[in-house]
């Protein structure tokens, strides 16, 4: 559907305008959907201890918002009004079940690791704000750029926090196809030995805790605005 | 005294804001002034309220597999479980637009106030969360999955009444500039976590 | 546009229209998908099962290793009576056959109740006996030395877990474990699914002798060691727990049936 829309658009407006281009850019940095609209906040809490659960999540969510903002991109003009959430949130839950059900189907061992996150995806806020705040109102062209925009500025940071939290927390991180990536030799990690501890490194227990995601995501935006001047609130 | 158990549970030691860090959006947005906190916060109690018992019916009588047995007793293998997200969220989503309606009519002072976060209730996660662990944990009866739902929604307000109290206060402080608002919200949210971590695992 | 689309005709029509596509496009794809679905998972299970006996399989050969390597599919009841006893070829559909006992849903529909409601031991054992439910155990055979691998299911910190132990044909040493869980938390519960842990089991022993202590026991790291106790998980405490209450229940209910295929090996020999 999505390539349909690429070919199509670019006759009306031009797909790589520079108004479309915003849309893609903005969501990076001044309009982030996690440190600035204070959208998806849950899941960025709940899946970022490792960089490979975040990859997966981020992956979801970047295309069932591709999908969602399309399909009700294309119907925004025979959506009623008075029940115009409902219809987005079974079109979002609709899309995120049958990608489950497939991929159950076909590659059971990724949709092993999904299937833990199908609730999440469905509430993701971003999905549903970028419905709301965008699709309802736009062609399905921009729509596309948004939701690809909005997808990769909350991947971003999905990414950061979890790379911070499994580093400090795991000393290694995981990636698919990488295997275990291991930053400190193991000798360094305080064990039991022959002779009493040996090694004087241990893993921050405290960054695994879902609390620590918070601390972390506020010292992105702290890094964030200090760069970014404009975005600092007044209060 | 089940009840009570499940209440008491559902406040401090499985809140949704600080055990399961559900509902995030809204508490992060909305927790400005306390006003406005206890309004969106009553409004969660009250869909929670509603919502926790009609999808346990919905999950009891139509979903489960075995649960259309009432109707018939050929349809004890039907197992409907793979419609349950959508089913809760349609049920969800048409309460939130029920609550939305009513407010408009007779608060029209607090609709303005919410702005955009009523119709998000619909997303926020600790409402879908709330049916979600009902389903999980089976609940014996509708009266102890009610209990639960109430006891979630008073949690999660008293999590947001909570910050949005220290951020009226920290106005007056000197935080640095670009940590004002959001980043410090953030920090603050994480250190409560820390501290209603210490709840976990207590049995009642 | 021709027509109001705000009109309440239109919104129900709308509404009905849209469940309708909706619910058809979903059902049909969970119909179509089903029996892909059941394989995949029954694959799984037997990894599982062929983990528990140290033995890897992949999804591709699972189903041939299965059948090499376990030899008997037994159903037994609460009492350890054997009700069925299946060999050969797994069928994923018929009922009767002890692999497609879902050990899962009675722990999530029954069990979990019933352990939770039970003011004692004598009121838990008369439930589970109304309950009339079944349980497997597989017996294997690797390089001709009998094990017997037994499902569990039980609680963790966020959701279900559950695993795969082996044991030898003494009936009380452990040869091999395996669990895995829905959601524990990555880095501290969940590191129940990695082998670190679960090499820990190997050649220990369960605590047949002493009915009065748990089968099993998951201690805190760095209390005394013992022939039935392997180190919990440091920061997991919830979830090492719900694996020692798992065991403990599960091999419960296995201890007359072993018991009986003890005599049955002691009078063959």
């Amino acid at each position: 559907m999505s390539t349909e829309v690429q070919e199509i658009a670019p006759k009306k407006e031009g797909l790589f305008s520079k108004k479309n281009r915003k849309l893609l850019s903005d969501p990076l940095n001044d309009s982030n959907p996690i440190t600035v609209q204070v959208l998806g906040i849950c899941s960025a809490l709940a899946i970022t201890v490792q960089v490979q659960q975040a990859v997966i999540m981020s992956l979801s969510v970047v295309f069932v918002m591709i999908g969602g903002n399309v399909i009700i991109s294309l119907m925004r003009n025979i959506i009623p009004d008075r029940i115009r959430i409902i219809v987005q949130l079974v079109v979002v839950a609709a899309l995120v079940i049958i990608v489950n059900e497939v991929l159950k189907a076909y590659l059971p061992d990724i949709s092993e690791k999904l299937s833990v996150f199908v609730g999440l995806i469905i509430t993701n806020c971003i999905i549903m704000g970028r419905l709301e705040a965008f699709a309802l109102a736009n062609k399905p062209g921009p729509s596309f750029l948004d939701a690809i925009g909005n997808g990769i500025g909350y991947a971003w940071i999905l990414l950061a926090v979890a790379f911070v939290r499994e580093i400090f927390g795991s000393g290694a991180f995981s990636f698919p196809g990488l295997g275990q990536v291991k930053f400190l030799p193991s000798s360094w990690f305080i064990k039991a030995g022959d002779a009493g501890m040996v090694g004087f490194y241990e893993n921050n227990n405290l960054m695994i805790l879902p609390p620590m995601a918070l601390v972390v995501v506020g010292v992105i935006i702290w890094i964030q605005r200090s760069k970014n001047r404009a975005l600092i609130e007044e209060n | 005294m089940e009840h009570v158990s499940i209440f008491v549970k559902g406040i401090f030691i499985e809140n949704m804001i600080f055990a399961y860090f559900l509902g995030m959006c809204s508490y992060l947005a909305v927790s400005k002034t306390v006003k406005t906190a206890v309004g969106l916060g009553m409004a969660v109690i009250f869909v929670l309220g509603i919502t926790v018992p009609i999808n346990y019916l919905l999950e009891n009588f139509v979903l489960k597999e075995g649960a259309l047995t009432w109707i018939s007793p050929e349809y004890a293998n039907i197992d409907l479980s793979f419609l349950s997200f959508i089913m809760f969220i349609a049920v969800i989503a048409s309460m939130v637009q029920l609550v939305e309606m009513i407010v408009e009519k007779f608060a029209p002072a607090l609709y303005g106030a919410l702005g955009i976060f009523l119709p998000l209730i619909a997303v926020n996660c600790s409402i879908l969360g709330g049916a979600l662990f009902m389903q999980e944990r089976q609940y014996p009866s509708i009266g102890e999955a009610t209990v639960f739902g109430l006891g979630s929604g008073v949690g999660w307000l008293l999590a947001i009444v909570a910050i949005a109290a220290i951020r009226e206060k920290i106005r007056y402080s000197n935080v640095p500039a670009p940590l004002k608002g959001l980043g410090i919200t953030f920090i603050i949210t994480g250190l409560m976590g820390i501290a209603f971590m210490s709840f976990m695992g207590i049995e009642i | 546009m021709g027509i109001n689309k705000n009109s309440t005709g239109f919104t129900f029509g709308f509404a009905i229209v849209m469940v309708v596509v909706v619910g058809s496009i979903l059902a049909f794809l969970s119909i179509s998908l089903k029996d892909l679905q059941n394989k995949n998972a029954a694959d799984k299970k037997m990894m599982d099962i062929l983990g528990a006996i140290q033995v890897d399989a992949t999804r591709a050969n699972a189903a041939d290793m299965f059948e090499m390597y376990v030899k008997e599919r037994i159903a037994i009841d609460f009492d350890g009576n054997v009700l069925r006893i299946a060999d050969g070829k797994v069928d994923p559909k018929d009922k009767k056959d002890p692999f497609n006992i879902d050990t899962k849903k009675d722990y999530k529909n029954e069990i979990k109740r019933v352990v939770k409601t039970s003011a004692d031991e004598a009121a838990y054992a008369s439930s589970m006996e109304e309950l009339g439910l079944e349980f497997a155990v597989y017996r294997c055979e690797v390089d001709n030395k009998p094990y017997f691998v037994v499902p569990m299911v039980g609680t963790g910190l966020w959701g279900p877990i559950w695993g795969y132990v082996s044991v030898e044909d003494d009936m009380e040493t452990i040869y091999g474990a395996k669990f895995d869980h829905q959601g524990e938390t990555p880095g501290l519960g969940a590191e129940i699914k990695e082998s670190d842990f679960q090499k820990q089991f190997v050649s220990k022993k369960l605590n047949t002798a002493n009915t009065n202590d748990p089968m099993f026991v998951v201690k805190k790291a760095g209390q005394p060691d013992g022939d039935y106790k392997v180190d919990g998980i440091t920061g997991g405490t919830i979830t090492s727990k719900g694996v020692e209450e798992m065991m403990d229940r599960t091999f419960d209910i296995y201890t007359d049936y072993f018991k009986t295929v003890n005599q049955k090996t002691s009078e063959l020999r």
